[in-house]
């Protein structure tokens, strides 16, 4: 731990040369950070009011403050993956603590994502929803436990990829399958009353319902809610860096 | 661990599997489980080694004993599968030089993310920008993006960085040879430096001499084991003479006499020719100043009179470096009439290290050539003097 944080440095000029590097040599630059999720949403927007239309009050909404989430989560497990993979150079060449790696790439994802909120909060201050200040106070709570769940799905994926490469292409398909058993695209509501036992076994669907109770409820997520996401957060950062610390000592040899 | 040894490494080994044919994704471990065979090599066979706090050595050794995997096991790039290393102090490598440089970001930003990597805080590299820069000798460049870097800006650069980390203990390997003679000079005094400032210094090279500078004890590694170790002055010759003679054995054993030509009127042919040393081994290395003998074996066609027979030695390069024959020494002229060899025996081969060819030849007292039989055999020579020249010329020296 004392040793990752002398090595914070590493992970920020890592976080930064990602950050700056992901839309390199593109017109926009920079500014595709906030174009995109604009442009996504203009997407959804046009399909669920014209061709999809949905019984929820500003579906658009309901989606986008669920969706921004769940693409730091699936980008952090996919990229996360073949993270040590990428990096390979630097692994094979160079002493320092593997950890930093996983954990710049999910950092970046996760700046990537608060740029995004940027965005959220512009069209939530247009909408006419409004904001419940103290319910924004959970904010930050819900990221950082999101954060922490991220972080560890991808030292687990991230150190089993090296050994197993497949893995990568795998998650792909896990992670869209995870996407429609998380209610990012639907309420929970329309779940069958019989599968949400099964239903709340998924970590990711407290994280996402906080998030929505904040921003499209405007209201403060239940508590138990949040320590539900916080405990399987915990959980999964434990079971992801004993996995990588078991892992990472072939790394040089594997790659 | 005492407080005075910088690294402790306690019965270390290190096996590496080399796979045939590896399959690395699900359909290859699941269909073709049996091709993932792998041989383990042991790399490094129980190594003990303490270096104390402020000590430079040197790791010598042929390619593949396995200094460079013992340095690995000190930066942690690899870890050991039995024993144990243990190093007190921040370890800063020079390895691989310029991980991590991105070629379209400036030489200051690399800076930063260089030493980064090194685990400095951005506070302790503002603090050495300084210094990096200008011992880089960059400072016009140093904002331009490092593709436009030669290899030597990039190499300077690199080393700028590594070198300024302020490490308790450097793990060098085989780098010194940066830049120009300039650069390389400034490298050389800045570990000096270093040394004398009490870091704790590891160097794996081929150039002892490098080694003999800094180090005040060399390592000898062979065979995954620590064969010798002791001052650089006394380890360095003995050393220099096993690598010379194994070197060169091989390399003696796999010389062909490839483009041999041979003239004559072939009454009496040449059967075979040993090239041999003070041991009587044919094919070896001959050290130079050690006793060689040439046999020739022939065969006779026709009787024949008047008989010469002689030997000329050519350094590789076509440089004739001697030619003698049994009319030139004063020999009664020969007859042959039946098979037979003839040998010549050189007592003192003062030939400095080098490859050499042999011709060897049978002619008459006319000079007309029987069976001359040029680029009959190649041998080397080895010495672990470095002296310079064709021959050894015996000497003294008297200095007043």
């Amino acid at each position: 731990m004392k040793e990752l944080y002398n090595y914070r440095q590493m992970i920020f000029s890592l976080v930064k040369k990602d950050l700056r590097g992901r839309y390199k040599g593109s017109v926009l630059g920079f500014l595709w950070t906030f174009v995109n999720p604009l442009l996504q949403l203009c997407v959804y927007t046009i399909v669920f009011s014209v061709l999809l239309p949905t019984n929820i009050d500003k579906y658009y909404l309901h989606l986008f403050v669920a969706l921004i989430p769940w693409i730091f989560f699936s980008s952090s497990i996919t990229v996360g993956s073949s993270s040590i993979i990428a990096q390979k150079d630097l692994v094979k060449k160079i002493y320092f603590p593997r950890e930093v790696i996983p954990i710049a790439y999910v950092t970046s994802c996760f700046v990537n994502m608060l740029l995004c909120f940027v965005v959220i909060f512009v069209v939530i201050a247009f909408s006419g929803i409004g904001f419940n200040f103290i319910a924004l106070l959970y904010l930050p709570v819900i990221m950082i436990v999101e954060y922490l769940f991220a972080l560890g799905m991808a030292m687990l994926t991230s150190a089993v990829t090296v050994y197993f490469r497949d893995l990568e292409h795998i998650l792909g398909i896990v992670t869209m399958a995870w996407m429609y058993m998380t209610p990012v695209m639907y309420s929970v509501d329309i779940v069958p009353e019989k599968y949400q036992s099964l239903f709340s076994l998924n970590p990711m669907t407290p994280v996402i319902q906080a998030y929505r109770d904040i921003l499209y409820f405007a209201k403060v997520p239940e508590l138990s809610t949040l320590a539900s996401a916080f405990v399987l957060g915990v959980i999964f950062l434990a079971v992801g860096s004993l996995v990588f610390t078991k892992l990472k000592k072939r790394f040089a040899e594997e790659l | 661990m005492s407080q005075e040894d910088a690294i402790v490494i306690k019965d270390v080994q290190k096996k590496f599997r080399v796979f045939y044919d590896k399959g690395q994704s699900f359909k290859e471990i699941l269909l073709f489980k049996n091709r993932s065979h792998y041989e383990e090599r042991t790399v490094l066979n129980g190594i003990s080694l303490t270096v104390k706090k402020g000590e430079a050595i040197g790791l010598v050794g042929h390619n593949g004993c396995g200094k460079s995997t013992l340095l690995k096991l000190m930066t942690r790039i690899l870890y050991p599968d039995n024993g144990s290393i243990s190093i007190n102090g921040r370890v800063s490598s020079l390895i691989e030089l310029g991980a991590g440089f991105h070629p379209d970001m400036s030489g200051r930003e690399n800076i930063y993310t260089n030493a980064a990597i090194f685990g400095l805080t951005k506070k302790e590299i503002d603090k050495r920008l300084n210094d990096i820069i200008s011992f880089s000798e960059l400072e016009e460049f140093i904002d331009n993006p490092v593709r436009t870097y030669s290899s030597g800006m990039y190499m300077r650069l690199a080393f700028s960085v590594a070198i300024n980390v302020d490490a308790d203990v450097l793990l060098i390997d085989e780098i010194l040879a940066v830049g120009d003679a300039n650069f390389q000079a400034k490298c050389f005094n800045r570990l000096q430096e270093i040394k004398a400032s009490g870091t704790t210094i590891v160097i794996v090279s081929h150039a002892l001499a490098q080694i003999e500078q800094i180090c005040d004890r060399t390592v000898w590694i062979n065979d995954g084991k620590i064969c010798a170790e002791g001052a650089p002055r006394d380890i360095h010759p003995v050393y220099l003479e096993f690598m010379g003679k194994n070197m060169r054995d091989t390399e003696s054993a796999n010389l062909i006499a490839s483009n041999n030509t041979r003239w004559g009127n072939q009454n009496i042919k040449i059967k075979e020719v040993k090239v041999l040393d003070d041991e009587g081994n044919d094919g070896k290395a001959i050290a130079t100043g050690s006793r060689v003998t040439f046999t020739i074996d022939y065969e006779m066609v026709k009787k024949t009179e008047n008989v010469v027979f002689g030997i000329a030695i050519y350094r590789v390069d076509g440089i004739h470096c001697y030619g003698v024959n049994t009319l030139i020494d004063g020999l009664p002229a020969i007859t042959v009439d039946s098979d037979g060899s003839y040998s010549i025996t050189i007592d003192k081969l003062q030939l400095l290290p080098g490859e050499y060819i042999l011709d060897v030849s049978i002619e008459n007292t006319d000079a007309v050539p029987v069976d001359y039989y040029k680029n009959a055999r190649r041998f080397v020579t080895f010495s672990p003097v470095s002296d310079a020249g064709c021959f050894r010329l015996e000497h003294t020296w008297k200095i007043n």
